[in-house]
């Protein structure tokens, strides 16, 4: 017999922890360490304060870190300046998958509310140790909570609560717990981890102490922080059935115009009428059965309004009443197409709204295949108007630049940001970066830094759609040849990035996507060109000087010498007439 | 004889170049002098401005010209290159010094002029000899030394520690080699009336020891192959200056043929310069002809040989009626031979027998 039994998300997680990265024992310490810092950055974003993390791992026991093998158990800790959690939340914050802050549409590290609790849950299944939670919001008090998670009912277990005085006014939030792990494995991804970071993040103070006591220092070069992106609605084109029953859960709309209005991103009156008529989900009243004062009404609508007036023309109540009377038409917006033949749907259907004669379902009373049918509509009509990029927060090319300054100290920099796009509904920003010489090493191959929403991408390189778009580039063209010091930052914005996995690490070919960081990279290595072509210049400048300035003399002196003469021609003005030349040549 | 008006023209010569040389330098210091880069002007020595004069009897360069600037960014460097072998050249001639080409390669050292390699340096030299019109023995530079000379003929000498000093040139058995105090040397008396250049020391060797000398009161030069052009230029000074008739011996190949048309005619490479031809020489086989006449030893002519005589049909020196029996010959029957091959009818059957014929042949 096949027995069936519900499991909740902790469980589910528990059991295919390797979904979200938790793979083997230095992936999870690297995982554990990038998605709690993840959360502090994220934290103090939001509150547009400039991020302070204080990361420390240190050896618990069972390490032998002199071995190759250094499999054991890690302590854990990590502090922030973020803006701290509401006792009553600091529980479920940590103790419960799948609660988390970023329910909202807008740009944030983290999208699942997945990561940090993830990782205190993969610390207590590997040391069956509790976690241990300090927060203030910069009140009074500092909370502090000793929490388990349980696992089969995803719910937390609070072991101890403790509330302190907070007489400095701290502001933030300390994790701490143990897990099972290897970081000497981890170590170098880490590091990279914590560098590209800082290079993404440069308003960001990051410091990390290793196991080993090492100090890793990654101070900000700025306190300028992009501004905070917006909250906004889910887009119509970006909607799936699960997304539109969760919406009609919570909505207090009665009708489907309201509703469409309230939940989506740029649908206003008119966007929403002609889509619910182009959907089919618009019914107006039969004419025959209008009370006299109903069409006093819609003639007083038209009348009172320039805008109808300008459409309509004026009408009388007589007029219309004797159109009434003789109309076949079913219904009012039938009616008002025949009689005003020239009026476009969308204005008889504002009319109609304004008058009151729309009618449209409760959304709380769809059917599962009128959902259904709402959002393949969504899909299909062509007129909603493309999402807005104030729900994003990019860099910006001054901090972006700063960043890279920062972190590779390059000879030379260019950035670029793109115009805010769209893919499926989602809006999204693509940054590039192109840096040579300074702190870049060289090698064969273009070194690659990839970003989405501020995060480090540092897994899976081949399978990114940005170093598949590098690859595809013929370098040639812009005088890049194998071997020089150059490094591509691409940082892609999205309140969706499309990630391939759940373990974000790396960028799935969306055309839209692609040509957008095509033409981004294009831009700045136009940049690169001219400057490669400029140093080439002046390197050949350099040369041809230095030709000169080797034989000139030499012939002014042999022939001297030949025609008998004790003083040497003065040659000074050829060899600066030489550079002078050349730059008239320009 | 003539040694006193000779001795003058020795002096003479070395005046002109040293004038010359400091004209050349004069006129670069002029140009920076008045601000601008110095350049000289030269006939071009490309292949398709040298041509062959029936009137000079040898290969001339034409009209075209070309000018190196030291404003040009490629061409200051040979361009100062060729300055300092100007200044070499009067620092040799000043202090009466010799040098060879390879000389010339590593003392470029010295002054932090480098060539990249011996040919560069050599082709410096040339073009020298362009611009000033001038031999490069003119100035004292001369190749390896490999021909020689035998016979009754008293050269005095001009170099340092030797001036005034005579020496006649049966002094030595093995022959006097012709390097530098040779070609500077004036001549001072002769008892010859005439010149046989041979190609080869082992025949040189058995016209000695045959006293060619003295049976045909003969001068030998031995031009080891293709004559040096310190010996061309010596053969043109016999003629020129002693009246004496030139004979040339090489092998009956298109090789041979060509040393003797080199001595007689010039060479292409060498268009930019005079007074080392001499047109009056005439050469004495080994001919083809002789082959079948003297029933001679032969070797089959290879591809390169016979490429080689189809090249020599076209080349305007071999205009004359004996060179084009001679090729034709040559093609009908596909055979060659040295000169010893002689030696078939005894050692001395060359000098007993061929020689005189030969030479009662070409006096004709």
């Amino acid at each position: 017999m096949v027995t069936f039994q519900e499991i909740s998300p902790a469980d589910f997680f528990y059991r295919n922890r390797d979904i979200v990265g938790f793979t083997n024992p230095s992936r999870a310490v690297f995982v554990s360490i990038r998605e709690l810092v993840e959360n502090s950055l994220d934290s103090a974003d939001q509150l547009n304060v400039p991020p302070e993390v204080y990361v420390r791992l240190s050896e618990e026991d069972g390490v032998t870190s002199t071995t190759e093998s250094s499999n054991g158990v890690y302590r854990l800790m990590i502090m922030d300046n973020g803006s701290g959690i509401s006792a009553r939340h600091i529980p479920s914050a940590f103790g419960q998958v799948l609660f988390g802050s970023n329910y909202k549409l807008k740009q944030a590290r983290g999208t699942f509310g997945l990561g940090g609790t993830m990782a205190i849950l993969y610390g207590q299944i590997t040391t069956h140790k509790p976690v241990l939670i300090r927060s203030s919001t910069g009140g009074s008090k500092i909370y502090e909570f000793k929490l388990m998670i349980d696992i089969q009912r995803n719910r937390p277990i609070i072991l101890d609560r403790k509330t302190r005085r907070n007489k400095e006014n701290w502001r933030g939030t300390i994790v701490e717990y143990s897990l099972e792990g290897d970081y000497y494995r981890a170590m170098s991804k880490i590091l990279e981890y914590l560098k590209q970071t800082a290079l993404v993040t440069p308003y960001a103070d990051i410091r990390f102490v290793d196991p080993k006591g090492r100090l890793y220092m990654f101070t900000r070069a700025t306190t300028k922080m992009p501004p905070p992106p917006t909250e906004t609605l889910a887009h119509p084109y970006g909607v799936d059935v699960e997304t539109l029953q969760r919406l009609i859960r919570v909505t207090d709309c009665r009708n489907l115009l309201a509703f469409m209005r309230k939940h989506f991103h740029r649908v206003g009156q008119g966007t929403s009428l002609s889509f619910l008529d182009f959907a089919g989900f618009i019914r107006t009243p039969d004419p025959k059965r209008l009370k006299p004062e109903d069409a006093a009404r819609l003639v007083e609508t038209i009348n009172k309004s320039k805008k109808f007036r300008n459409f309509f023309g004026s009408v009388s109540e007589e007029q219309i009443k004797g159109l009434l009377k003789k109309t076949k038409s079913q219904n009012m917006f039938d009616f008002m197409k025949s009689s005003f033949p020239n009026v476009d749907r969308t204005i008889i259907f504002r009319l109609l709204a304004a008058a009151g004669f729309v009618r449209t379902k409760n959304p709380k009373k769809l059917k599962p295949n009128e959902i259904v049918k709402l959002v393949r509509m969504m899909k299909q009509f062509t007129d909603f108007l493309p999402p807005d990029a104030s729900c994003l927060s990019p860099l910006g090319e001054d901090l972006l630049k700063t960043g890279i300054l920062k972190e590779l100290e390059p000879e030379f920099i260019a950035v670029s940001q793109r115009k805010p796009s769209t893919y499926a509904g989602h809006p999204f920003i693509v940054e590039t970066a192109i840096a040579y010489g300074g702190n870049i090493p060289k090698k064969d191959d273009i070194i690659v830094y990839r970003f989405a929403n501020k995060i480090p991408l540092l897994y899976d390189e081949a399978s990114d759609v940005s170093v598949r778009v590098i690859r595809s580039i013929n370098w040639r063209r812009y005088k890049v040849t194998s071997g020089m010091p150059l490094a591509i930052l691409v940082h892609l914005c999205s309140t969706k990035v499309p990630y391939k996995t759940v373990g974000k690490e790396f960028i799935a070919d969306r055309p839209e996507v692609k040509s957008e960081i095509l033409n981004g990279i294009r831009e700045v290595a136009r940049r690169l060109q001219m400057f490669l072509a400029k140093r080439e210049h002046v390197a050949k400048e350099k040369r041809r000087l230095s030709v000169f300035s080797k034989y000139l003399p030499k012939i002014a002196r042999f022939s001297t010498d030949l025609a008998g003469k004790s003083e040497e021609p003065d040659i000074e003005l050829l060899l600066k007439s030489v550079m002078k030349y050349e730059e008239q040549g320009d | 004889m003539k040694s006193k008006e000779t001795e003058c023209s020795a002096k003479k010569k070395k005046e002109e170049v040293l004038k010359d040389l400091r004209g050349f330098g004069s006129n670069l210091y002029g140009q920076m002098e008045n601000g601008k880069f110095p350049w000289v002007e030269m006939p071009s020595r490309s292949t398709e401005n040298i041509f062959y004069s029936p009137d000079v009897r040898q290969y001339i360069l034409g009209e075209k010209s070309v000018k190196r600037t030291a404003r040009n960014i490629r061409h200051i460097k040979p361009f100062t290159q060729m300055v300092w072998a100007g200044f070499f050249a009067s620092e040799l001639v000043k202090n009466r010094k010799t040098s060879t080409l390879r000389d010339v390669y590593y003392s470029a050292q010295a002054y932090e002029m480098t060539f990249k390699d011996q040919p560069e340096s050599n082709n410096i030299l040339t073009d020298l000899e362009t611009a000033t019109g001038f031999a490069r023995e003119d100035f004292n530079i001369f190749p390896e030394e490999r021909s020689a000379l035998f016979g009754d003929l008293t050269i005095e000498y001009t170099v340092p520690g030797y001036e005034g000093k005579q020496l006649n040139m049966t002094s030595h058995p093995d022959g006097v080699m012709i390097g530098p105090s040779v070609v500077s040397a004036e001549f001072a008396k002769t008892g010859c009336d005439k010149v046989i250049a041979i190609e080869k020391g082992g025949l040189f060797t058995r016209f000695i020891e045959e006293r060619v000398h003295e049976k045909f009161n003969a001068l030998i030069v031995l031009t080891a192959g293709q004559a040096p052009r310190a010996t061309r230029h010596f053969l043109n000074r016999l003629n020129r200056e002693l009246d004496l008739p030139v004979y040339i011996f090489t092998d009956g190949d298109p090789w041979g043929m060509h040393i003797a048309m080199v001595i007689i005619s010039g060479s292409a490479n060498a268009a930019h310069l005079r007074g080392l031809t001499t047109p009056d020489a005439k050469w004495g086989g080994v001919y083809a002809t002789d082959i079948v006449d003297y029933k001679l030893p032969s070797d089959p002519l290879t591809d390169v040989d016979i490429k080689r005589l189809h090249e020599l049909e076209k080349d305007p020196r071999y205009k004359g009626e004996l060179w084009k029996r001679e090729i034709k010959t040559f093609l009908k029957i596909k055979k060659k031979a040295e000169q010893e091959a002689f030696s078939r009818y005894g050692l001395t059957y060359i000098v007993d027998k061929y020689l005189p014929a030969k030479l009662e042949e070409m006096s004709d």
